[in-house]
């Protein structure tokens, strides 16, 4: 009868909140149980041979690193006027995906969005790799690397001078560095109790001290939840501003500049859902995948896919509307440089790159109107790697097809990757899934602690 | 399995963990330190083939830095003096002396004497003796007092921010023309900086601090 | 003074040197072959496998494999100071270049003992102080190590002493059989020579043959005025020029003060001189006109006897191209135009034109009474070249030459075809040949003599009565003489060459040191002759040529790049653009868009094209504005006897060039070839958009709107948010391009080449846009017409536009590139890291990066050609255009040494600006109002480019102007 007081859209509430975000109620220790055999039990022979796969890619990254350092810039597509090619494509790419990572763990959490606990881990550990895939491009993009430091403000008295701090480059040193200072540190403290778990479950000394080091005394007393719980919010806190700042700084590197196709305030939210959409998109391939291999089913559920599939429909629409507010605006501005940029994206010697990048971003990501599509494995699986294709592309397009043909028709030229640029891209991605292999090996990948918090109570 | 980390390494750890981060900023700090070219540089001395004594032939005997470096105010290198240079004086004085046998082969060969180079700047820095020692910048300003080195050392550390400090603020390197080899020079009753200040005013001495200037 | 650094000490200096000598030990080699499947170097985009090897040098260097000992460098004095000789200040010496029978005066700069830049000389009058891009390329040679290096006797190395042996050896006699082939010889001390040559040998003839030579011009003369002369044009003073096929602002041009004179008369913007052009292909003359008109080589006969007829200097008679139509028109308009102008016109005809044209632009100019005023004719006694050379072939195929001694030239490769020169030579009993490479003809010679540069010999030059000496800046580098030396030597006279010059022109020690100093002798005066027309003898020749062909014609015209393919191996010229074409590394057959339709090509396929038999394959080049039905070819491609830089560069078209046709060939066919072949240009897009990027009117538009050119910019408030820095104190340097003076002849691309040490990348690289120039020539295709078969063509030089607001300096993170406070951008190569976001922020695209190590496979002979006060940049920065801040500098220290603290206007010259034959560059302070360059950019006709990007470049442009005549329009 007590009910009755309730009001409707308490009821409502009441009963989103009661729907199990977890299958099959399983119980606190099942849950421990599922998550941490995935690292105890002895390594499987797929694993072998997955690392030693995407292990070897990571050498011919390090191999064509090594080979652009010992021999320039020039081993790359980049040219005049294209003086920016893959590289910095490839940058933007990575940097994006690493944002949904951050996304769901702060501004999901601080939204109370329980449906973020199973794969905020997941995502974060995405972030971080993304961005050390993304890090090695500005760093070797330069023509001299050994110089790269110069880039930091660090007083170099032979120097006696400072950096250009009007410069967005500079401005990107800083956004990218923090971002990635406290994505880490952000999932590190979240990982602690279940480190704390599993140096508890640990039957070996190595991993009893290992994991002991990296769980810092965790001992689950109120205090330590106390503090872990307000680190937590803070740090939370502190990355949602970041997850907006970043890739609203790595647009300015365009928007700042005079280029036709660059210099556009519409950037920061364009960049930021385009960041947003292909790390969602991101996730959700990654998910897919490993909710399958290593069987969490009942932790990731449909609810969570579905969820990250509205947000990217949700995001990709965004794109779409950036793509043709952009195209407005350069009619409207009346500028005929602006016009031809525009008119030359979509018309010009780069048509092709233009329709792949909208049809991936904007028309795909439209099947998830319909409930079934979303709750499709398949559908969303294929979608999602289309999206992360399509979001390669818009880079390429903004990069590449606004610097092939700007103001003056006598320096207009093209720009060809060669194999140098196409086997770093790839490399870079055999970097990634290796970092999120051993990840998968040796760490949680679903935050135990937090999920058992979205375990309804009652029957225990 | 037993526990392996106490409770109580909980206290040693909160306070490793700064001790830890000050050890870290010490490296930085000494790899810092070691690398600044006050460091590096100063104090170059290499041996040279001949053991030419400025001391005694700028100092004691007083000889004049223009009359073996006589390119100094004519051209942006001050060049090494030819071996002829020192055979004007070496063809009566010491001519038999051990050490100075290299130079007298150097003479009948035509053949150059190897000095060892010892004030380096690198390629892409366009230092001008000339622009320098015809408004008054003496050579001691760069060069310490050569007059009182038997064996010549690199004193200034030669960087960039050592030349900016007195392209931004010439007037104390800077003194009357004639007196630019005048190693000792100390005015009688005046602060050098004043004299510099006039002069400086005077002669619109404004010493470049943009890229170019040096880099071309 | 030598800086030396000590090879043995210099580990680790430079991070990756060490690596680099490490990774090319031999064991080293066979280990990564091991390591990797051959052919794994090539799988990265045709770098070499050299390259590859790096890869794992430098994973050795990430293994911190480097020592870092502070490296010992040595101070080399010299043992005896040389007179003058002031370490680090350069000296300048007075010369002369000869290319074929024309001659430019030189001032070389000299840096510690290094010819390093060549400029014009002021004294001379076919330089004025300009040096042409040949002139400027021609120090690069000193330095080849191609070069031929030492005698060669049947290929096997020997030398000179083995050689005098032979020449001792041999007995001559009266010198029956014995010939001797030179090129041009316009040096009097050789000819002296020559003439005591004879006198030993009565028997012995000389010959002498250009490939590109002006015998049409000659006999023409003859026909119309019975006396060998050539015409000496004043084009400052013609108001209207009429070219017969003359490319008088490239090729054709007796000197460079032609087209200074010609640049004068189109500057002043009251009344420019008005140019109508009749041409095949498009020539940087054609560029210039304000009426152009398309004919095939053969028909330009036609034009210009109609012309006559019309105008009454030839007997009236049948019009060839007949009275109607466009040619008569023009015929009509041009006839009324040039009687309008009598005495202040001028005819000019090109010397691939038959006698019988040039003899009508004698008849013409003298009809006019232009003689006297723009034009005058001296004296030239050079000989029909290319029926000379034909007689020797022949007389060598008859077996009757014993010795053949061939001083320069590379004869078989550019001689006729038909005159089967290169296959008689294995006829001659000895061919001795001085040559400055083992080329084509060096090859079939029993005796190869290296020969010297003329920096390194002495010599003179006496053309049009202009006299100069020809004085050494260097030692000869390799074991090399000089013609003249040879031939004393064979005379066996003895003494220094240099005496040999100082008698034969019999001069005073002072003035000997005068003409040293001055570079020209001025006790030699030009003198002009009298002439008199023949009309008659006029129209009989221009009767007896056979009415022009149907059929296709192909047209041969002097390569602007290797010239005859003497400059085959030059790197810097192989790679400035063709002024027209913007194609570098090649040559190709230019023909008009209807006619690749015609023959169903399109660019870069080949075209086969017969000529008497021999058939060459030509990639094609299409170029709106080419006459249709017929090909021109560029001269001095394809060598196959040829040092590493031109080598598989172009086509070799000479054997399709025979003595009938070495202007052109109408007997030509030609057909779609085989195969295709990747033509690469600098510039790939030639058609402005409808941007106001080149801003141009008639001179009519111009005078009742005379702000036309800044007319269309649209007003922007300067807003701020840094705020502007006020660039009013001291030297503010600024830069001003007359667009109607510039002419695109390359020489400022090849002067700034060469004074900052910019590096040549390659066809690959150039394709890929990497090419390093500071200074390029946009060549556009005119507003109006722009899609037209008929475009008019502009040029727009482009180098960093200093601009005050710049986009570039803004980007840069670690301030590499900033203002000065004199308004320079200056780019610190030493600060930067090489981000590129200043290229890409550039709207000029004129930044150029360092993508690879250009430097790093270059021989050190060629080292020494670079300018020691400009940083040699390595890979990885940025570069562009300083506005030659090393020179300004230089002459703002000297300002300071002397006390002073004006510059004077004009002390400080920029590269492009010194050599410029044109003076379209004007370089100086725009904070002195009275300063040449303020005064130009006070002019309406200054603009400056994309002013809505508020960017206040410092260099402006002056808008063209063209001055059609209305009859025409």
């Amino acid at each position: 009868m007590a009910q009755d007081l309730l009001e409707e859209k308490d009821k409502l509430y009441l009963e989103r909140m009661n729907q199990p975000l977890v299958h099959g109620d399983p119980s606190y220790h099942e849950v421990t149980r599922v998550v941490s055999e995935i690292v105890e039990v002895r390594t499987p022979k797929a694993w072998y041979i997955a690392i030693g796969i995407t292990g070897s890619i990571t050498l011919l990254l390090k191999m064509m690193i090594v080979y652009l350092v010992a021999n320039g810039i020039g081993v790359w597509g980049n040219n005049a006027p294209v003086g920016w090619g893959w590289d910095i494509t490839n940058f933007v790419f990575w940097i994006g995906i690493g944002h949904a990572g951050t996304l769901i763990s702060a501004i999901l959490f601080l939204f109370r969005q329980r449906w973020r606990t199973s794969i905020n881990r997941f995502a974060e550990a995405m972030t971080l790799f993304a961005v050390a895939c993304a890090g090695i491009y500005p760093a070797f993009h330069v023509g001299r690397p050994w110089r790269a430091y110069w880039l930091f403000p660090i007083p170099i008295a032979d120097h006696g001078m400072w950096q250009n701090f009007r410069s967005p480059l500079e401005w990107d040193v800083f956004a990218v560095s923090t971002y990635a200072t406290v994505s880490a540190l952000f999932w590190f403290v979240g990982l602690i109790p279940d480190l704390a778990i599993l140096r508890d479950r640990a039957t070996t000394k190595i991993r009893k001290t290992v994991y002991g080091v990296l769980s810092l005394g965790w001992r689950s007393s109120s205090e330590h939840w106390k503090n872990y719980e307000k680190a937590y919010m803070i740090l939370a806190g502190i990355s949602t501003p970041l997850v907006l700042s970043v890739h609203t700084i790595v647009s300015f590197d365009f928007a700042v500049s005079i280029i036709p196709g660059w210099h556009t305030t519409i950037f920061p939210p364009y960049f930021v859902a385009g960041a947003i959409f292909s790390g969602f998109a991101m996730v959700v391939t990654l998910m897919v995948i490993a909710r399958w291999v290593f069987k969490v089913e009942n932790f990731v559920t449909m609810k969570h896919l579905e969820n990250m599939n509205m947000v990217m429909l949700a995001t990709g629409t965004v794109v779409g509307y950036a793509y043709a507010t952009e195209f407005f605006i350069a009619w409207y501005s009346g500028n005929p440089y602006e016009q031809f940029a525009f008119i030359n994206r979509a018309t010009g010697p780069y048509w092709w790159a233009y329709w792949t990048m909208v049809s991936c971003n904007v028309l795909s990501p439209q099947v998830f109107w319909f409930k079934s599509m979303r709750r499709s494995i398949p559908v969303m699986f294929v979608i999602s790697i289309i999206v992360n294709i399509g979001m390669w592309y818009e880079r390429f397009v903004i990069i590449a097809t606004s610097l092939h043909r700007d103001f003056l028709p006598s320096s207009w030229g093209y720009f060809r990757p060669t194999i140098v640029d196409i086997l770093t891209f790839f490399g870079t991605f055999g970097l990634f899934l290796t970092l999120f292999l051993l990840f998968l090996r040796f760490l949680p990948m679903i935050a135990v602690q937090e999920v058992k918090g979205t375990i309804a109570t009652d029957k225990h | 399995m037993a526990l392996i980390f106490p409770k109580q390494l909980d206290s040693i750890v909160r306070l490793a963990i700064p001790l830890i981060g000050l050890g870290v900023l010490a490296g930085i700090g000494g790899a810092f330190y070691i690398t600044q070219p006050d460091v590096l540089e100063p104090g170059y001395q290499p041996e040279q083939p001949v053991p030419y004594s400025h001391k005694l032939h700028a100092g004691n005997l007083g000889m004049d830095c223009l009359y073996c470096h006589n390119t100094v105010d004519k051209s942006s290198f001050a060049a090494v003096p030819s071996t002829q240079t020192c055979m004007n004086c070496h063809g009566q004085v010491k001519k038999e002396s051990e050490s100075l046998r290299p130079i007298r082969e150097s003479y009948q060969s035509g053949n150059p004497v190897e000095w060892v180079k010892i004030h380096k700047l690198p390629d892409y820095v366009y230092f001008n003796h000339k622009a320098h020692v015809t408004v008054g910048v003496s050579c001691v300003s760069c060069h310490g007092r050569i007059d009182q080195m038997v064996e010549v050392k690199q004193v200034a550390n030669l960087s960039m921010s050592w030349c900016l400090e007195c392209h931004r603020n010439p007037a104390p390197n800077v003194r009357p023309v004639e007196l630019v080899t005048k190693l000792d020079w100390k005015p009688e009753g005046r602060d050098a900086a004043d004299i510099g200040r006039e002069l400086v005013a005077q002669k619109h001495i404004n010493p470049p601090t943009n890229c170019s200037g040096c880099h071309r | 003074m030598i800086v030396q650094i000590d090879p043995v000490k210099q580990t680790g200096k430079k991070y990756w040197r060490s690596l680099e000598e490490l990774s090319n030990t031999s064991q080293f080699r066979q280990w990564v072959d091991k390591e990797f499947p051959s052919g794994a170097g090539e799988m990265l985009d045709g770098n070499s496998r050299r390259r590859f090897l790096n890869i794992m040098a430098a994973s050795m260097g990430l293994a911190g494999l480097t020592a870092c000992r502070r490296p010992v460098e040595h101070i080399l004095p010299f043992a005896k100071s040389v007179e003058e000789q002031i370490p680090g200040v350069p000296l300048h010496y007075a010369s002369v270049f000869s290319l074929g029978s024309k001659a430019q005066g030189l001032v070389v700069e000299s840096n510690d003992g290094r010819p390093t830049k060549i400029e014009g000389n002021k004294k001379h009058a076919r330089s004025l102080g300009a040096a042409s891009g040949f002139a400027q390329a021609s120090v690069l040679n000193v330095y080849d190590p191609d070069r031929s290096q030492v005698v060669l006797e049947a290929g096997k190395k020997s030398n000179w002493a083995k050689f005098a042996e032979f020449w001792k050896s041999q007995n001559l006699g009266d010198g029956e059989g014995v010939r001797v082939l030179t090129t041009a010889n316009i040096s009097p001390t050789l000819a002296g020579l020559e003439e005591q040559f004879l006198a030993k040998y009565p028997k012995a003839r000389f010959v002498e043959y250009e490939a590109i030579n002006e015998d049409e011009l000659l006999a023409g003369s003859e026909l119309a005025f019975k006396q060998r002369v050539r015409p000496v044009y004043d084009m400052e003073k013609a108001r209207v020029v009429v070219s017969l096929d003359s490319d008088f602002l490239l090729h054709d041009a007796a000197g460079l003060d032609t087209i200074r004179g010609f640049a004068r008369g189109r500057k002043n913007e009251h009344e420019i001189s008005r140019l109508y052009a009749v041409e095949s292909n498009y020539s940087t003359t054609g560029a210039q006109a304000d009426h152009r008109l398309r004919l095939k080589p053969s028909e330009v006969l036609g034009f210009a006897a109609d012309l006559a007829r019309e105008m009454g200097a030839l007997p009236q008679g049948l019009k060839i191209l007949g009275q109607d139509g466009k040619f008569g028109k023009w015929v009509k308009a041009v006839a009324k135009d040039l009687n309008e102008h009598k005495g202040t016109s001028v005819v000019l005809a090109g010397s691939r034109q038959p006698a019988a044209v040039h003899a009508v632009a004698a008849l013409l100019n003298s009809a006019l009474g232009n003689v006297g005023t723009t034009v005058e004719y001296v004296k030239n006694d050079r000989p029909a070249m290319g029926e000379s050379i034909g007689k020797l072939s022949a007389e060598m195929g008859s077996g009757a030459v014993k010795t053949l001694l061939v001083l320069g030239g590379n004869p078989a490769y550019t001689a006729p075809a038909d005159s089967g020169f290169a296959s008689n030579l294995s006829k001659v009993g000895s061919v001795i040949y001085l040559g400055a490479e083992a080329d084509e003809t060096a090859k079939t010679a029993k005796w190869h003599l290296p020969q010297s540069h003329f920096l390194e010999s002495w010599g003179d030059a006496l053309v049009d009565g202009i006299a100069s000496v020809q004085q050494p800046l260097i030692e000869p580098m390799f074991e090399t003489m000089s013609a003249i030396e040879l031939l004393a030597m064979m005379l066996d006279k003895q003494g220094k060459t240099v005496e040999l010059v100082k008698a034969q022109w019999k001069l005073d020690d002072k003035a000997w040191r005068s003409a040293l100093h001055d570079g020209v002798i001025e006790s030699v005066k030009p003198e002009s002759v009298k002439v008199a027309a023949d009309a008659k003898a006029v129209d009989a020749a221009v009767v007896a040529v056979k009415k022009p062909m149907s059929g296709f014609e192909v047209g041969f015209y002097p390569s602007a790049t290797t010239y005859d393919g003497r400059f085959g191996n030059n790197g810097w010229l192989q790679e400035t653009p063709e002024p027209m074409t913007k194609l570098v590394w090649d040559n190709a057959a230019i023909i008009s868009p209807k006619t690749a339709e015609g023959l169903k090509v399109v660019q870069g396929e080949n075209i086969s094209i017969t000529v008497a038999g021999k058939t060459v394959n030509v990639p094609v080049m299409i170029l709106p504005g080419h006459a249709e039905n017929c090909v021109s070819v560029a001269l001095g491609y394809g060598r196959k006897v040829v040092g590493r830089v031109g080598k598989d560069v172009g086509v070799d078209v000479y054997p399709i060039r025979t003595a009938a046709g070495m202007g052109f060939s109408t007997q030509a066919t030609v057909a779609k070839g085989t195969g295709t072949h990747n033509l690469v240009t600098t510039q790939e897009h030639f058609y402005q958009e409808a941007r106001p990027i080149v801003r141009e009117a008639t001179l009519a538009k111009y005078h009742h709107e005379k702000n036309f050119a800044t007319a269309e910019d649209e007003h922007i408030d300067e807003y701020s948010i840094y705020g502007y820095h006020k660039y009013d104190q001291g030297n503010q340097w600024g830069l001003v391009f007359d667009l109607n003076a510039c002419v695109g002849c390359n020489a400022c691309v090849t002067a700034c080449q060469a004074e900052n040490n910019i590096p040549i990348v390659g066809k690959d690289q150039v394709e890929k846009g990497r090419e390093m120039h500071w200074i390029r020539l946009d060549r556009y295709f005119s507003a109006e017409g722009e899609h037209s078969d008929d475009p008019q063509v502009v040029y727009q030089p482009m180098g960093c536009q200093h601009c005050e607001t710049a986009p570039c300096e803004s980007v840069c993170p670690v301030a590499a590139t900033t203002h000065s406070p004199e308004g320079l951008n200056d780019m610190a190569y030493n600060r930067c890291v090489g981000t590129r976001y200043c290229a890409n922020n550039c709207p000029f695209k004129v930044r150029r990066f360092n993508y690879l190590n250009w430097h790093k496979d270059m021989e050190e002979s060629m080292k020494m050609v670079s300018n020691p006060n400009v940083s040699v940049r390595m890979r990885g920065v940025m570069e562009k255009c300083t506005y030659c801040v090393q020179r300004i500098q230089e002459k703002k220290i000297q300002a300071k040494v002397e006390g002073r603290r004006e510059l004077r206007d004009g002390e400080i010259l920029t590269a492009c600006q010194q050599t410029c034959p044109a003076e379209a560059i004007t370089f100086g302070n725009i904070n002195d109002p009275n300063s040449a360059v303020s005064k130009l950019k006070k002019k309406d006709l200054n603009y400056g480019l994309l002013k809505e990007l508020n960017l206040k470049p410092r260099t402006s442009y002056l808008a063209k102007l063209r001055n059609p005549n209305p009859e025409l329009a």
